[in-house]
């Protein structure tokens, strides 16, 4: 009997309508057609391009009979009929600004849409809100919710809680001051706008938050735990994952690093950024919040998934929420009050000896600490961390989250920041490679109650694609040089792969097909932060290009080109 | 001294002044360029820089030429305004978008032989002032002319554009940056504004 289960059990109806497939993010399907003795013989059944060549991030949604896919910039909206693939039902093409593409940190990806009530919903790069109808591909309504003059763009996938469309914004390397923001499904009206820095009455922190550990109880502490002013410019971007407890009514969210990356020019703990908070959908109010990492050093953004499983904890079942963070911890909270439960490491950690079980708070390396004029070398994880953005999934049958990530270390020099809206804000010169072992990607199977790996897959690029978990113990995943695979929940063996026609960063879905099959979707089109070399034409002669992360991939051109391509698979 | 060894070192002496006059083009300081580009140019830019404002609407007419005389395209070959380009590079952030070492991030690589606006300097100096519609910023009112000419200059190098004698010292920052040496074998081709993108 596993220790982590799923929070509820959740019928399975064979569609796939949001990216992380259900509320607790935790990408698995009950689809088990596709199996552990079968897999090996899982063909392409149809593909399409997509004609573009940023790096395609999106999970691909079925609906009904439809199947949704949203693009990198120009964010193109494809609806296929799955009774005639790979027929295009329709396509929307929303109006976004192209100068959008020069404020984009991490290449102009878009991490997909979400549906709910006959409604599409998606973010542009140029920071607006889409809602097309799902069925006839009709604009409902569009607002812009940010100014790419201020550096702010959008590439997270909403999610739809109760009537309310949940959005953040990106921007953190830009000084943009970070949000989450709600709008009514049926209008596109705002309905509650929760900023990540700033007085409380910014932050939608009033009577009702509860914040378990010391250090987060205070009033404005999003303006006195930086010098002045600087929350103006504070990050807490929220562009990465939420989740959502529907018994406990609570929305989960992590918000990005604080601004600029030159951590000496913001002494303070610089909340509320790379944590995570727990708020009341309905109205935005703060429940709890929790720090991963206070006066964050190394762009550790605090965005990545939060998976809410019921987890067994000295003989209690605890309400949990397991998130991998940036900075090398896969951390168990309680989701009920952020009390932090554990802490353990899942990658190779040179900037802290571990998470102080008092406080939360992690216990920094003095010597890995940087500091102006400084370079500071073999610094692990690198700034894209242990692991980025790309979600886990987790199997109630083994009991394990599938983690894909990287093994990265850097070197990371302070220099002067300087504040220009509309360009960087950062304060850094980096570079990055591989960490020990020189593989420079793990899929990693991880029990959260003992906190520890089970088994570990080696992968030569980070494996930026998301991971999938079925009912047939069956493990998906893409990797940066071109192979989508398919491996054993329990064990990790390699059971099937293909060649792709572009590297994977996408995330992979499944769903039950008009006639019955199981289909396999994923988006091939390599790029993201750890492709752009490719998809953004960077020069491999440059270590410190692309944020620092060319260093780690200046041999990724030989394995892969861009261009995205849709795949569907299926069993003969 | 004996007419012979004057002779020699009247020569002597002729020949280091030649050479002190030869490099000293290279070396000149210009501490009085501080000129704000003229309000009448034309207007470009989609994305602009800098607090408030949103994008300019694109011009009637295109981009004025400047007459290609030296004089209106200062610190092209000199190396001090080179080094000074290169801290105004890291200054005005375009680091962060090209990268330290030009290798292109949320910008464009400045390394290699794509130059989509062209690589000339005056498509480079409107580049900078105008900004492009794809994202580069307009950096017009927020940076005198001769600071954009000497990024001009700069630029201009890490494209292998300019004479290697021109080109700046050794990085003080982090040795990975070796900006003064683009290795790949394209680079160092002057390459005209590709009008059909």
């Amino acid at each position: 009997m596993p220790a982590a289960s799923a929070p509820m059990d959740v019928a399975e109806d064979g569609q796939w309508t949001m990216p992380a497939k259900d509320h607790a993010s935790l990408r698995y399907s009950g689809l088990d057609e596709i199996d552990t003795t079968n897999v090996a013989t899982l063909r392409v059944a149809w593909r399409f391009k997509t004609g573009l060549n940023s790096g395609h991030e999106a999970a691909p949604l079925v609906v009904g009979n439809t199947l949704y896919v949203v693009t990198p910039f120009p964010n193109e909206l494809y609806a296929f009929d799955l009774n005639n693939p790979p027929a295009v039902k329709w396509r929307y093409s929303p109006p976004v600004l192209p100068a959008a593409v020069g404020v984009a940190c991490c290449d102009s990806v878009n991490r997909g849409a979400t549906y709910a009530d006959g409604r599409i919903f998606f973010n542009t790069l140029d920071a607006q809100t889409v809602a097309v109808d799902a069925e006839s591909g009709t604009e409902l309504w569009r607002v812009r919710l940010g100014d790419i003059d201020r550096g702010e763009t959008m590439t997270m996938a909403p999610l739809v809680v109760k009537s309310k469309v949940l959005v953040g914004n990106s921007g953190g390397e830009l000084g943009s001051r970070g949000w989450l923001t709600a709008l009514d499904a049926a209008t596109g009206e705002i309905a509650w706008r929760a900023y990540s820095t700033g007085p409380d009455a910014d932050v939608l922190i009033g009577s009702e938050f509860m914040p378990f550990y010391e250090q987060d109880r205070g009033v404005d502490l999003g303006v006195h735990t930086w010098p002045p002013d600087a929350w103006q410019l504070g990050g807490g971007a929220v562009w990465g994952w939420l989740s959502y407890d529907p018994e406990l009514d609570l929305v989960y969210y992590g918000t990005s690093n604080p601004s600029p990356w030159n951590a000496d020019v913001r002494p303070g703990d610089n909340k509320w950024t790379a944590g995570i908070f727990a708020r009341d959908p309905d109205t935005g109010s703060a429940r709890w919040f929790f720090q991963w990492s206070p006066h964050d050093l190394f762009d550790y953004d605090g965005v990545n998934e939060n998976l809410l499983l019921d987890v067994q904890v000295d003989g209690h079942t605890r309400q949990a929420l397991l998130h991998p963070n940036r900075n090398g911890f896969i951390y168990l909270l309680d989701r009920r009050t952020g009390e932090m439960l554990s802490a353990k490491p899942f990658g190779h950690i040179t900037t802290s000896t571990g998470v102080d079980v008092a406080t939360g708070r992690v216990r920094h390396v003095e010597a890995k600490m940087p500091t102006f004029g400084k370079v500071v070398r073999d610094i692990c994880p690198a700034s894209s961390g242990a692991k980025d953005w790309q979600p886990s999934s987790f199997s109630p049958r083994t009991g394990l989250v599938y983690v894909p990530h990287q093994n990265l270390c850097m070197d990371w020099e302070v220099i002067e920041a300087n504040f220009i809206s509309g360009t960087p804000y950062l304060g850094v010169n980096d570079t990055t490679y591989a960490g020990p072992g020189g593989h420079r990607g793990e899929l990693t199977a991880w029990e959260p109650a003992a906190g520890a790996v089970v088994w570990k897959i080696e992968e030569r690029f980070p494996v930026w694609s998301g991971t999938l978990a079925t009912a047939g113990d069956v493990v998906f995943y893409g990797t940066m040089d071109r192979r989508f695979k398919a491996v054993d929940a329990r064990t990790g063996e390699l059971l099937w792969e293909h060649e792709t026609s572009s590297g994977i960063v996408g995330q992979p879905t499944t769903f039950r097909g008009p006639d019955g099959k199981q289909y396999v979707a994923v988006l091939a089109g390599v790029g993201g932060w750890a492709g752009a070399i490719v998809s953004q034409n960077l020069s491999p002669d440059d270590p410190t290009a692309g944020g620092g992360f060319v260093g780690a991939m200046q041999d990724l051109p030989q394995y892969t080109g861009p261009g995205g391509e849709l795949y569907v698979f299926a069993l003969p | 001294m004996c007419s012979r060894c004057r002779d020699r070192a009247l020569i002597g002496v002729l020949a280091t002044l030649l050479l002190a006059t030869a490099g000293c083009d290279r070396e000149r300081r210009a501490f009085r360029a501080q000129t704000w580009v003229p309000a009448t140019a034309p207007q470009v830019s989609v994305l602009r820089a800098g607090p408030g404002g949103w994008p300019a609407a694109s011009p009637a007419e295109p981009v004025a030429t400047p007459p290609s005389r030296s004089n209106d395209q200062p610190f092209q070959t000199n190396r001090w305004a080179v080094g000074e380009g290169k801290r105004l590079y890291s200054w005005f952030n375009c680091a962060g978008c090209h990268s330290p070492a030009g290798g292109g991030g949320m910008g464009p690589p400045l390394i290699d032989a794509d130059w989509r606006y062209g690589s000339a300097p005056h498509e480079v100096f409107a580049s900078i002032v105008e900004g492009r519609p794809n994202g580069m910023p307009s950096f017009r009112d927020r940076m005198p002319a001769a600071d954009t000419w000497k990024l001009v200059a700069y630029v201009r190098t890490l494209g292998a554009l300019t004479p290697k004698d021109v080109w700046s010292a050794r990085a003080d920052e982090m040795a990975e940056i070796q900006r003064e040496s683009p290795r790949s074998g394209s680079a160092g081709a002057e390459h005209p504004r590709d009008t059909e993108r």
